[in-house]
């Protein structure tokens, strides 16, 4: 084995090296440390000198900044030194190795037969052992995926032969207890499940193999079939029949819009874009893989939505993404993490780098997104990640494969990678889930996936195949037998192309190996399909075929190892019936000192970890990509303010938008997750209409996460928060087109379980007709009026301003939607006829922050008159009036040739004249008795906002 | 005159490959998108095309280092044709990934076919990829085909390995970053990677090779400002010149 080390030359600086030092320093190490990386390539082979000569020079160094080494192990050579190599442990694959093999293979060389990577870090300084223990763990190894190597330790990959052998599980002789023990930690089934596929396995008199268990267990998870959402919910005297159909698809079926071409049916929402077009949008979760590993776990967790709209109708070509990330607040003391709990810094580092580093490789511009602190996040983060898609109308429609009809699988190839991904979501997270669940737990290729991308849209407009999927949560197991279901299919396990053998024929069944796409295809299409795919160097495969059985028939080397009625597969499983309470909570109101300062709870609002600004974040995705920007993330003078909603332009030479814009307040969850909802739908609303747009054509995507639904109050909760969002979205006539549900969101430790805050993403999609209409939230001009546009209540129950003072309170923010559709209307109405300069949405933090922000974004000063503010109840505090978090209300200037036509404009709803934009470069509040009770320059606001995650 | 026909190279991991045939088309020119197999197999014919663009994306991932696997590639299958390419009077274009596999593959040095060049891409000095725009200034003397008439331009760029790096003096530079107010040597984030002497974008010594990390296809049309909410509207962006220049020399030959 050769080992090659390529290294930055000395006297250049190293920038991985300077971002550990940083993170050093961030663990609280004080002692100086200097920090090297280098890159390890392990070449098994035999290659003559000249070759490896060439490998080093010509590939793996750039001489004019790296240096290389040959053969040199890892010793350090003083003892102010430590050298720590890691390399990823056996069967976990680092997409670099197989690029070097590529490049090994370019140059004409052919000795190489694999290629191993690994990293060596160069500590210098004095370091206690402690300390290198720390860094070794907090920062360098994650033992789900990578481990220290010692010396002349080789790394090679699990290649056992498989020696197939047909399993089948003694299910008939099973007790209760019995039962139960297979299904924990495998099947994750409850008994009456179990015991149905006992009855069904003894009618037929025979024992099941685990290939047919494991795709029922698949089939029938939580994560695939959303047995709480359609299952029988007691609540008080009430029966809810299907929590989902009663609540988020009837308010689509009562709205019934025209637009609405493909509603949760496909694996995205489909909705017309502009007659030729149609556009789609998913959003998913991947949690528990990033709380294990947050770079792997959101990597594929953004590769996993992407492939949802490419699995869309025949095919749609992924033209942004969103991501919400909900995290531990990052200064969290290391010393309160639960055991086998990640600090929150580790996971946002990690969840950041995860999903740029494979969205940006994928070309898709990440628009917009949100990231949200909470302590009950710290054992279990949330990630959110939405992909909007492009089609032609007429492909809008999921295909329909034909008896006969060849399976392919395309893409990546199978390992044991994300084996019980599925079944691990549907459980709650505990301290073992590090160890039990590292095979969940994948690293993605992106360019892989982009190649995928690339090749099969070509092959749809072909018209290639006929049918398309994608390979996601539980594998073939499930895209076969969902696609499967209406005809039958017969797949032959060992014509699956595979990452290394030894894989039993159950592995590559349930595999979650991630960029793998299914086609149905015609067999006469079916040479020019492998031919096409096989020109752009994309793997693709004849597995099996669809047949007119309607059963699921699995062979390996022609023996059979599954045999499943489709009808049995699909609707065998019991429906759950569960218990649910609701009762609301009462918590302190605050004691509100007499006197506030009034800057100084601005500033701290501003500089909260919810609120302040997200640059560090957005500037690390590609946010341009594909051309099609119009509102960006950052906006302003200075192009640092945060824009309300982002725009872009689908199709280059049409002026028609897209407006993505996301509302999420877990905090209001704290008081009733009914208003909770209500307020995320209100706010992904208020951002469209500030942007620019209108309600006209808005579709809303649902993105449940919540506690352990077998616990009454979760899931309580739960049902509160989905009737909302059918009370509200129906009066706004904002149909939902697809949504996705997370539950088991808890963290056990040996005491407790620690549940998230219960926490509903709204994502909106709304069609703009004329992007050259576009508002940004920036101040433009001195001299403009502003208005506060929506009605002021003394609603703070959860905002920020009362969290400043550690309370809750009950007030929640609620949402009137007649009044707050008639408002919206009336306000886009005039932004249409152009009668508004700049416009931002009240959220976190009120009219403080919402004024603070479009100030500073501006560059300009703002003066504000609190007496004028339109209220909706008494209120006699200045505080509660900057502070409150009422719903539906806007911010907007207006230049002074304008205001007469915009007052007319808003005469029928709640508005009022609040104040005007100054040059004085300070914002000014004046009390409800006249005074000036604010006052603050906008360079110390912006600094305030700025400075938490200036990382 | 037949009509222009720009070639955009695709290869694996290529993603800004539909705006920039985009701002070809409005700067006049016919365009193909070409896969890399199909140029090396021969499918396609370089000499078929009058300008050839390598767009910006993560080319194989930029594994080992940024456009270092297609610019091997390149420099060990397409070397002669490219060669004949500019001596035919012919453009070659590369953004952003694009300059880093000009650059790695020797385009830019005439195609001698080394593996070896005084000059490549590293990491931006900030260590992260950024998604920023930059303000920009042309050399005045430069043979640049592609940058003639054009004195200051506003873009984006969004890269994690854009630092120029040079071993010698380096002499073809043809674009600087700048500040607000055209000044050099003002530092992060004016130049947004650390690049020697502010490079953003070079040129071969006959002008008609051209590189650069930002992205003139991101800024033709003028909404995809990120202040055109703010400031004067004008016709176009200021990345359309690039274009319509590189149209219209080709249009000559």
């Amino acid at each position: 084995m050769h080992r090659i080390t390529v290294s930055i030359k000395a006297d250049l600086p190293d920038p991985r090296g300077e971002a550990l030092q940083k993170d050093i320093q961030d663990l609280g190490i004080t002692a100086a440390v200097k920090a090297r990386v280098s890159d390890i390539y392990l070449l098994e082979g035999d290659p003559t000198k000249t070759d490896v000569q060439r490998i080093c020079q010509e590939l793996l160094c750039d001489p004019v900044v790296q240096e290389y080494s040959l053969d040199e192990t890892s010793a350090a050579a003083d003892k102010d030194v430590q050298v720590i190599e890691v390399a990823h442990n056996p069967g976990v694959m680092d997409p670099v190795e197989e690029s070097v093999k590529k490049g090994i293979q370019d140059l004409g060389i052919r000795t190489i037969e694999s290629v191993k990577t690994a990293k060596r870090y160069l500590l210098q300084g004095s370091l206690p052992a402690e300390a290198v223990n720390t860094i070794c763990d907090k920062l360098l190894v994650n033992p789900v995926i990578q481990h220290v190597v010692r010396q002349q330790e080789i790394v090679t990959l699990p290649s056992a032969i498989y020696q197939f052998s047909i399993e089948t599980i003694p299910l008939a002789k099973m007790n209760d207890e019995e039962l139960l023990e297979l299904s924990k930690n495998r099947l994750w089934l409850n008994l009456e499940e179990m015991k149905r596929v006992q009855d069904h396995f003894s009618k037929l008199g025979r024992d099941p193999t685990d290939a047919e268990l494991e795709t029922l267990a698949q089939t029938w998870s939580e994560h695939c079939v959303h047995k709480t959402f359609r299952g029988k919910i007691k609540l008080g005297d009430t029966v809810i029949d299907n929590l989902l159909k009663s609540t988020l698809m009837q308010v689509t079926n009562e709205l019934d819009k025209p637009w609405c071409l493909s509603v949760f049916r496909d694996n995205a929402g489909v909705i017309d874009f502009d007659g030729k077009w149609a556009v789609c949008f998913k959003v998913e979760t991947h949690n528990h893989p990033s709380a294990v590993e947050p770079y792997g776990g959101a990597a594929t967790g953004i590769g996993g939505v992407v492939r949802d709209p490419l699995g869309t109708g025949l095919g749609a070509k992924p033209i942004a993404n969103t991501d919400v990330f909900c995290f531990g607040p990052p200064d969290y003391p290391h010393e309160m993490l639960p055991e086998g709990v990640l600090h929150p810094r580790r996971i946002f580092k990690g969840v950041r780098a995860g999903v740029a580093d494979y969205g940006n490789r994928l070309g898709i511009p990440t628009l917009n997104g949100a990231v949200l602190f909470d302590e009950r996040y710290v054992g279990n983060p949330l990630v959110y990640c939405g992909t909007v898609g492009l089609l032609p109308k007429d492909m809008s429609q999921r295909g329909q494969q034909h008896p006969g009809d060849l399976i392919v699988v395309a893409g990546g190839l199978t390992g044991r990678d994300g084996i019980h991904g599925v079944t691990f979501a549907s459980g709650d997270l505990t301290a073992e889930s590090e160890t039990v669940s590292s095979s969940s737990v994948q690293i993605g290729n992106p360019i892989v996936e982009k190649k995928l991308i690339d090749v099969l849209l070509r092959a749809r407009d072909m018209g290639l195949y006929r049918r398309i999927t994608d390979c996601g949560g539980g594998g073939l197991s499930s895209a076969i037998g969902e696609m499967g279901e209406e005809t039958g299919a017969r797949v032959d396990l060992e014509k699956v192309s595979l990452k290394y053998s030894g894989l039993s024929y159950t592995e590559i069944w349930i595999s979650e190996s991630q960029e793998r796409m299914l086609m149905a295809v015609p067999p006469d299409k079916v040479d020019q399909l492998l031919e096409l795919f096989a020109s752009e160097d994309v793997e693709a495969t004849v597995i099996g075929e669809f047949t007119d059985t309607r059963r699921l028939e699995l062979f390996y080397d022609g023996k059979q190892v599954c045999d499943l009625d489709m009808k049995f597969l699909h609707h065998g499983l019991p429906q759950l019936e569960r218990e649910a309470v609701w009762e609301t909570p009462h918590h302190d109101e605050p004691e509100l000192s007499p006197h506030p300062d009034l800057k100084q709870a601005l500033l701290r609002i501003l500089g909260s970890w919810n609120v302040c600004s997200k640059e560090w974040v957005i500037r690390q995705y590609d946010h341009e990509v594909q051309g099609g920007s119009v509102l960006k993330p950052l906006v302003g003078v200075s192009t640092d303010g945060p824009s309300d909603a982002a725009i872009i332009k689908p199709i280059l030479d049409s002026d028609k938008g897209l407006i993505i814009s996301n509302g999420i307040n877990p905090r209001y969850g704290d008081v009733d997750p009914y208003w909770m909802a209500a307020s995320a739908i209100d706010e992904a609303l208020r951002q469209v209409v500030a942007v620019g747009g209108d309600l006209r054509q808005v579709a809303l995507l649902d993105n449940f996460c919540w506690g352990n639904p077998e616990k009454a109050d979760r899931l309580g909760s739960l049902v509160r928060a989905a009737q909302a969002c059918h009370d509200i979205a129906l009066i706004y006539e904002t149909p939902f087109i697809s949504g996705k549900d997370s539950l088991y969101n808890e963290y056990e430790t040996e005491t407790e379980s620690i549940c998230i805050p219960p926490t509903l993403l709204i994502s909106a999609m709304a069609v703009m007709d004329d992007t050259r209409r576009t508002i940004s939230m920036d101040c433009k001009q001195e001299g403009d009026t502003i208005y506060l546009v929506g009605a002021t209540y003394n609603e703070l129950g959860g905002s920020h301003y009362y969290s400043t003072y550690n309370c809750i309170g009950n007030r929640v923010p609620k949402v009137d939607p007649a009044k707050g559709k008639k408002l919206m209307d009336a306000l886009s109405n005039a932004t249409a006829k152009g009668l508004v300069r700049a416009c931002h949405d009240l959220s976190e933090g009120g009219l403080g922050v919402a004024a603070a922000e479009m100030a500073f974004a501006g560059g300009l000063g703002m003066e504000l008159h609190l007496d004028k503010v339109s209220l909706g109840e008494t209120m006699k505090r200045d505080d509660l009036i900057l502070f409150s978090e009422s719903n539906t209300r806007f911010l907007v200037e207006v230049s002074p040739d304008n205001t007469k036509q915009f007052e007319e404009a808003m005469a029928q709803v709640d508005f009022a004249e609040i104040g005007g934009v100054t040059a004085t470069g300070k914002l000014e509040i004046h009390g409800l008795n006249g005074d000036r009770v604010l006052s603050a320059d906008i360079s110390e606001l912006k600094e305030a906002w700025q400075k938490p995650l200036r990382w | 005159m037949a009509t222009v026909k720009t070639l955009i190279l695709r290869a694996p991991g290529t993603n800004c490959d539909g705006e920039t045939a985009f701002a070809f088309e409005q700067a006049g020119s016919a365009v193909e998108l070409v896969h890399i197999n199909q140029l090396i197999s021969r499918e396609k014919k370089l000499s078929d095309y009058r300008i050839m663009v390598v767009p910006g994306g993560f080319t194989y991932g930029d594994d080992i280092s940024g456009g270092k696997i297609l610019a091997n590639e390149i420099r060990l299958n397409l070397g002669d044709e490219m060669r004949k390419f500019v001596a035919d009077g012919k453009l070659i274009l590369g953004i952003c990934n694009g300059l880093q596999v000009l650059v790695k593959a020797g385009v830019l040095y005439g195609l001698k076919g080394e593996s070896r060049h005084p000059l490549t891409l590293f990491s931006n000095d900030s260590g992260r990829f950024e998604c920023r725009w930059v303000y920009l200034r042309t050399k005045a003397d430069s043979p640049c085909v592609f940058t003639q008439g054009i004195e200051k331009m506003y873009l984006p760029i969004a890269h994690g390995e854009g630092k120029l790096v040079t071993e010698s003096g380096l002499t073809n530079a043809a674009v600087y970053y700048t500040d607000e107010r055209g000044n050099l040597d003002t530092g992060y984030p004016s130049n947004p990677n650390g690049s020697t002497d502010n490079i953003a974008g070079i040129c071969d010594s006959t002008g008609r090779v051209f590189a650069l990390m930002p992205h003139p296809e991101r800024f033709i049309r003028w909404t995809q400002h990120p202040r055109w909410t703010r400031e004067p509207p004008r016709d176009v962006g200021d990345g359309f010149h690039i274009f319509e220049n590189a149209v219209e020399w080709v249009k000559s030959i």
